[in-house]
């Protein structure tokens, strides 16, 4: 049997998160609109005679973008009209960029395929454009919401570099968490400001032809993404073992079902009729302005993980999850920064329990609650042993819900650890004293009976005896009593 | 008062020393609309409360001389073509025959600002789509000469209505001659600006790239004072130009000696009547008695001129007219429709006239797979061509001098049967729009009692040097001030 390679190009639509739309006004906030129609005007409802502008801070995000994934920005760059009929594409044409798009040309890295090492995404451009209406089907009736319509939307274009559906997958995250980044998307795939669109096809390994391929429209998560390609993929080669061929033509994903459904052959593919948009003159960047963003680039998710590893000996997972969001990852710094214990501490609370409250309460990391000064403060309390380890988690799950200090609340609820060993030494005098049953037991060889007697310790001491200590302690009696 | 040869610096006279009212004048133009209009049907909708509201307002600013511009208290009417806030707009087509838009058009509110009074709206070919009014999908417009011929097109309702003095000025527009061609047929003056010089919101588009808004009116000082009104940057028409707004009216006057006038001898080959050319001929020896010099310039892809319109044109509209499917106004055909696409087929089908059809479908042709590079890239690539020819023949004179149209009116019903032939009918007018430059339209003399036009073209964003060449030739000419012979 023939063994096959995968062939996958993507294509990312992303909202931008501009005020306003992208050639009126109106607002882009599409999903606060008290109602239907509320955020429209004759540009965005497309009325005879209105006219578009273009949006000064798309354009600023999206040449941000462009620059993010190691694009050229193209300091001229032209909208086009791309021509169909559609009930939610007010003016019969959507404004978009061909020709001369404002970015093109760039790459990212993504894992290679065996997991050594890296490989190189080409990224053919990015262009803006702006999004459709929405349109809702009421019994035989079809209603038209245009709050939505004209929103920014970027999208950027991969060559078919992708071999595997793994690799695509990270593509698509680093793009995410690039966007998330620079603020311009807030990644929120669930309201559809992130849809992706896959080429797929497949071709004998050591082929370097370009077969046939579909594409699979509107997949809208990573999910779907990912299950949606690889379905296609296996599907693609039943199709050439059995003696088949892949027909071009574009497909949706049947989430339910598990199965990609054709939409639209080849012979009904839509010819969109480009032609530039005399509405709008060429647009003219200023190598200036181009470079002006470039001081404003921020570091980036891989560049930040590399540094992670580099300046505080994080693991790779581990500095690549604190990396995956920029909020996260400053958190992480600043808490660092404050507290006396290492970087590596602090991101095994991140990773850990943090990140289960964060998740247990359904908060984001773009809102912790909890101040870095607060959590570097808890740290602090652990490594001096002021509380245990155990206590530490209690308290900050405490944090997590009242919002106060972790000193207070220690204070309050008289947590701190017990680590007088002059007190905790007379107690455990008296455990050995008053058992002497288990302590023959332990002395005869059973020493997993360590563990009984600290627990009493530290059910004695409601916790706040400090472990290590009181392990030492009944070792030291126990080495006494063998003497 | 004779209305009929009143122009609109004699109005503003009247109106400053109080001569009349505002109220006054409007009331008897809408007199005169009621009286004069039904031979002429200049007027596809007349808005006599919005008129009266707007004189009485202009008559305030009057009285106490406050905020008085040059079009305080004049009625004007205007091309069916421009968004009217409350007004019926319908670009004479049965798609939009209810239509009534939410917002002005820029040039609606500059003219609303400065006080001048709406008394109506024109009509017009159906999307500015023919050369003789007569594809207004309600009635033709006849020329106010001679009732059996047509007034030109497709601002035919905007120059009938300057030339039978239904208005002391109209808005006209111009897309490939569609201002200046029906002016030369009507005897009136009228402007085609430099592209991007006024601003085009509002303006329901035919080609986005060469639609240009131009007023028209008895003599050049009234075209120059509105234009002054309308002209200037709109950040909401991303085409319109950030150079500043020159006084046209106070540069005219100056002489005109030495200056340079072309004749393009591309545009003086066989198919001329031969009295418009004698009209013209005359009028070059008239700008030489002024003191020109007359050199003869070569346009040498003149011959491309009209290809080169048309299939850019057709492209344009081809899109611009996707947007009228019924959904969001005007015709909506729902009766029958299987589905949403269904009712977009229907609502087009019956909306759009047959001029229309065969326009948008050259256009989606042109555009299409496989066509794109030999029709509409070629002509984008020609269209350099003609814009350099311009630019090169500006380079050695100040102004060109060509005829507005080949024949002076032709009848009703003369060319509909031959599209081809229509379309001829504009070969002089159409070169100006892909190239962009100003053209002013001024009435030349007649042939067989009908008026003959001539058209000065110039450069970019250069009205000013046209209207002082324009200002000079009325000066010492009269054949602006001819009326035609109605009651």
């Amino acid at each position: 049997m023939t063994k096959y390679e995968t062939v996958i190009g993507l294509e990312i639509h992303a909202e931008l998160q501009t005020a306003s739309k992208m050639f009126c006004g109106c607002s882009a906030d599409y999903a606060s609109a008290p109602a239907a129609n509320t955020n429209i005007c004759p540009v965005c409802t497309a009325l005879p005679g209105a006219m578009p502008v273009i949006n000064a801070r798309a354009v600023e995000q999206a040449v941000l973008v462009g620059m993010a994934l190691n694009c050229t920005i193209n300091p001229h760059n032209t909208f086009a009209r791309k021509n169909y009929f559609y009930p939610d594409l007010p003016k019969g044409y959507q404004i978009s960029q061909y020709e001369l798009p404002i970015a093109s040309e760039g790459w990212m890295d993504v894992p290679a395929d065996l997991g050594e090492g890296t490989q190189r995404i080409r990224i053919r451009r990015a262009h803006l454009e702006e999004d459709t209406a929405k349109t809702f089907h009421r019994g035989d009736h079809a209603l038209i919401d245009y709050n939505r319509a004209g929103v920014p939307l970027l999208e950027i274009v991969t060559e078919p570099d992708f071999r595997t559906v793994e690799a695509a997958l990270a593509y698509a995250t680093n793009v995410r968490a690039i966007l998330r980044y620079l603020g311009v998307n807030s990644g929120d795939m669930e309201k559809g400001v992130l849809r992706f669109e896959a080429n797929v096809s497949v071709r004998p390994i050591g082929s370097d032809e370009l077969r046939t391929r579909t594409e699979i429209k509107n997949l809208n998560s990573f999910r779907a993404l990912t299950r949606a390609s690889a379905y296609e993929v296996e599907r693609q080669i039943k199709l050439y073992e059995s003696g088949g061929e892949v027909v071009q033509e574009t497909l949706g994903w049947d989430e339910a079902r598990g199965v990609t459904v054709s939409q639209r052959s080849k012979e009904h593919a839509h010819d969109y009729r480009y032609f530039p948009e005399p509405d709008l003159p060429p647009l003219q960047l200023a190598e200036s302005f181009i470079e002006s963003f470039r001081a404003h680039l921020p570091e980036l998710p891989e560049a930040k993980t590399q540094r992670f590893l580099r300046d505080y000996g994080l693991k790779l997972q581990d500095a690549a999850l604190l990396a995956s969001e920029r909020s996260l990852a400053d958190y992480f710094e600043a808490v660092t920064a404050q507290t006396k214990d290492s970087a590596k501490v602090v991101c095994n609370w991140l990773t850990g329990e943090f990140m289960r409250q964060i998740n247990d309460r359904a908060l984001s990391v773009d809102s912790i609650p909890i101040p870095a000064a607060h959590l570097a403060q808890l740290i602090d309390l652990a490594f001096d042993k002021t509380v245990s380890g155990n206590t530490a988690k209690s308290v900050l799950v405490e944090m997590f819900q009242s919002g106060r200090a972790p000193k207070d609340i220690v204070e309050a609820q008289g947590l701190g650890q017990i680590s007088n060993e002059g007190v905790l030494k007379e107690m455990v005098i008296k455990l050995i004293a008053d058992n002497p049953k288990e302590v023959a037991s332990y002395l005869g060889g059973k020493e997993t009976l360590l563990q009984w007697f600290m627990g009493q310790v530290a059910r004695a001491t409601k916790g706040k005896a400090d472990p290590q200590a009181v392990k030492q302690l009944l070792l030291d009696e126990f080495e006494k009593l063998r003497k | 008062m004779e209305l009929s040869s009143l122009t609109l610096r004699s109005a503003q006279e009247m109106l400053r020393s109080k001569q009349i009212s505002s109220v006054e004048l409007t009331q008897a133009m809408l007199d005169r609309i009621r009286k004069i209009d039904p031979q002429i049907q200049a007027y596809v909708t007349v808005t006599e409360d919005v008129a009266l509201e707007q004189a009485r307002r202009a008559d305030e600013r009057l009285a106490t001389s406050e905020n008085v511009t040059p079009l305080t208290g004049i009625p004007f009417g205007v091309k069916d073509c421009l968004s009217t806030k409350g007004v019926r707009t319908t670009c004479s087509s049965k798609i939009l025959e209810n239509y009534v838009p939410q917002y002005n058009a820029t040039v609606i509110d500059k003219l609303a600002d400065s006080g001048a009074v709406m008394l109506g709206k024109h009509n017009m070919d159906e999307f500015g789509m023919g050369s003789s009014c007569e594809n207004s999908a309600y009635f033709p417009t006849r020329n106010p000469w001679d009732l059996t011929r047509v007034p030109g097109g497709s601002s035919g309702g905007s120059a009938a209505a300057a030339a039978a003095g239904l208005g002391l000025f109209s808005i006209g527009e111009d897309t490939g001659g569609s201002v200046r061609m029906p002016a030369g047929f009507c005897n009136v003056t009228g402007l085609k600006p430099t592209y991007g010089r006024v601003s085009r919101y509002g303006l329901i588009a035919l080609a986005s790239s060469f639609d240009s808004i131009g007023p028209m009116a008895r003599e050049v000082y009234d075209v120059a004072a509105v234009t002054e009104a309308i002209a200037g940057l709109d950040k909401r028409d991303s085409t319109s130009s950030t150079l500043p707004v020159p006084q046209y009216t106070q540069s005219l006057g100056k002489s005109v000696k030495g200056m340079k006038l072309g004749i393009p001898k591309e545009y003086f080959v066989a198919g001329m009547e031969a009295g418009v050319e004698s009209a013209i001929h005359k009028a070059i020896q008239q700008f030489e008695a002024l003191g020109m010099e007359i050199h003869e310039v070569s346009l040498p892809h003149t011959k491309y001129g009209l290809p080169v319109y048309y299939l850019i044109l057709f492209a344009e509209a081809s899109a611009n007219l996707a947007r009228f499917d019924g959904t969001r106004f005007g015709l909506s055909v729902r009766d029958g429709a299987e589905d949403v696409i269904d009712v977009y087929l229907r609502t087009r089908a019956a909306g759009f006239g047959d001029e229309v059809k065969r326009r948008i479908m050259l256009g989606a042709y042109t555009l299409s797979a496989g066509y794109y590079d030999a029709y509409y890239l070629k002509a984008q690539k020609v269209r350099t061509l003609l814009r350099q020819d311009f630019e090169q023949a500006f380079e050695q004179v100040d102004a060109l001098i060509a005829p507005t149209c080949p024949t002076t009116a032709f009848k009703i019903g003369e060319k509909t049967a031959d599209p081809l032939e229509m379309y001829l009918s504009d070969i002089y007018v159409t070169a100006t729009n892909p190239a962009g430059i100003p053209s002013l339209a001024v009435p030349c003399g007649f042939s067989q009692g009908m008026p003959v036009g001539m058209q000065l073209m110039g450069k970019h964003f250069n009205e000013e040097t046209l209207f002082q060449i324009g200002h000079a030739y009325q000066q010492v000419t009269d054949w602006h001030k001819q009326l035609p012979p109605l009651g």
